[in-house]
């Protein structure tokens, strides 16, 4: 929505949004918590608050919006093909595409917990919409597997509903939430939290009975004799979320295996002319605010690929920026020199825990900037400003541009 | 007064990303000391806590006529933490009909705090 508004305002003409659900917002409409738009709106929403002040906005404009509606297949000369039950089969050919269709949760299956196949083990994504949008509770007694945000605020939101939440288990040693979740959803409720511990089988015939858990070594392989019984009828996951790209690779987009999402440039832009990404199917983010002023980024690049500004770039010399030391990723992963004054906002995730560490952006021996952080850790997504002069700059007339490095000071 | 009524308490700061532990010794008379915060954001978040916590409460109520089966809802301020569970006794006691507009008042001054629950989505009637 950011992004359909952003390129409204800029003069596109003809937009249209392809929804598979039968309202617009997405996951915000089932996160009823609030915490959103501290950035954007300088004031502290509820998601469908938050999902509303774009839906509204939207109204305003002539933007097609086409819910119940599924692109079935996409092609690299952005046709795309879609279906709702108002108008069949569609053959839509666009100038140009923006991808935004988010993620999905790692399922049980991502994970190989042994035991029974049995009911009552949702994603905590599912549980969220099962209690805040069709008004069903999952269970009585709850394990949640995996410190996640969504498996944080669902064991309060469980909590408020009645439900006996036994306990969180995350098997690394630091929660993969974050601190203000951890403080107000289990320590506000005294549930407790079991770091380095997992849950080894799932009990139960028909409907899960309990799990058994265990602690786990540096390794994180399961230490015997560590393993408890634990009685619950429902299991939450919440291990992880995945970008939903099926639709971007028929594209012949290329992908980042870290992220899980498309490669892109300082502009979005994908390997394939004209697609852009935004949002978490690009990246999984932790704030809201940061998907919307990526979509509206998106919507500036697609707006400039459309004024055919943005199609001399591709001759420039490319370079690429590199996840140096104790980096886990950077975005974008590449950037097209340029002859501007743009400043690029380069986006990192950390692979460990680290306090008070000054994070580096260089080319070669030329370090073009340095920001101290008090905190890095990987559930809080950071970044640097390069100014695409500094970028020139590190160039001579014998040697090209080389690789952008943005790493942890050792 | 005796040493076993000094009560303590870890408090973890959320006021920024840095995350400060707050060592804090108080009796029934209020904040005797404090150490580890790092600023004074961070020694009132935790003379807060300890005093007077509140908390928003995000819930939903039922609702008929509508789309879906619950409509979600929210304090329009912070309530005291004490309050929570008085305050989800009377949300679970409401139920609402279609239509509402996000921002209208459900319950008014709910169990003396102060606060409204107010309604956060939009719902159409539906037959």
């Amino acid at each position: 929505m950011a992004a359909a508004l952003q390129a409204y305002e800029l003069g596109v003409k003809d937009i249209v949004i392809l929804e598979r659900d039968n309202s617009l917002g997405g996951i915000l409409n089932q996160c009823i918590h609030n915490g959103f738009g501290l950035h954007v709106f300088k004031e502290e929403l509820t998601g469908p608050e938050y999902a509303l002040r774009f839906s509204e906005k939207i109204k305003e404009t002539n933007i097609t919006v086409m819910l119940d509606t599924m692109v079935i297949g996409a092609e690299k000369d952005k046709t795309l093909y879609a279906v709702n039950p108002e108008y069949g089969f569609m053959v839509i050919k666009a100038k140009a595409v923006i991808l935004a269709m988010g993620c999905r949760e790692r399922p049980r299956g991502a994970l190989r917990i042994p035991g029974s196949n049995c009911a009552g083990v949702f994603t905590a994504g599912t549980a969220q919409r099962f209690v805040n949008i069709e008004g069903i509770l999952p269970g009585k007694k709850v394990v949640i597997l995996g410190s996640g945000d969504i498996g944080l605020i669902m064991a309060r939101r469980m909590t408020l509903e009645g439900i006996k939440v036994m306990g969180v288990y995350e098997i690394m040693e630091y929660p993969g939430g974050l601190t203000r979740n951890i403080v107000q959803c289990l320590d506000d409720y005294d549930i407790p939290l079991h770091l380095s511990e997992t849950v080894v089988k799932i009990h139960g015939k028909g409907r899960i009975t309990g799990v058994t858990t265990a602690k786990v070594d540096s390794n994180m392989k399961p230490i015997k004799g560590t393993e408890q019984y634990v009685e619950c009828d429902t299991l939450l996951l919440s291990v992880g979320l995945i970008p939903e790209n099926e639709l971007s690779e028929q594209m012949g987009v290329g992908m980042y295996q870290v992220t899980g999402g498309p490669f892109v440039d300082q502009d979005l832009e994908t390997d394939t002319e004209g697609v852009f990404a935004c949002g978490n199917v690009l990246h999984v983010h932790d704030l809201v605010d940061y998907v919307t002023m990526e979509g509206q980024r998106a919507a500036m690049s697609a707006k400039a690929y459309l004024d055919k500004t943005l199609t001399e770039k591709k001759s420039a010399q490319k370079i690429a920026v590199v996840a140096g030391n104790g980096l886990r990723y950077v975005l974008p992963q590449h950037i097209y020199l340029k002859d501007t004054e743009e400043k690029i906002k380069i986006f990192f995730r950390s692979r460990a825990r680290f306090r008070e560490v000054y994070v580096r952006a260089s080319v070669g021996d030329n370090v073009l900037t340095r920001r101290k952080l008090l905190r890095l850790i990987p559930s809080e997504m950071e970044s640097v400003d390069i100014k695409m002069r500094d970028l020139l700059n590190t160039g001579s007339e014998t040697n090209g541009i080389g690789d952008l490095v943005i790493e942890v000071e050792q | 007064m005796t040493k076993e009524n000094i009560m303590k308490k870890d408090i973890v700061c959320i006021v920024c990303p840095r995350g400060c532990t707050i060592q804090v010794n108080y009796d029934k008379n209020g904040i005797i000391s404090m150490e580890g915060s790092s600023c004074k954001r961070g020694d009132e978040y935790a003379r807060a806590e300890i005093l007077s916590p509140t908390r928003m409460i995000t819930s939903s109520v039922k609702i008929d006529n509508a789309k879906y089966t619950v409509c979600p809802v929210k304090t329009g301020a912070p309530v005291s933490k004490s309050k929570i569970f008085d305050v989800m006794e009377e949300i679970y006691k409401v139920r609402i009909k279609a239509p509402v507009q996000q921002g209208d008042v459900i319950i008014k001054d709910v169990c003396g705090t102060g606060a409204d629950i107010i309604a956060t989505q939009t719902f159409e009637t539906e037959s």
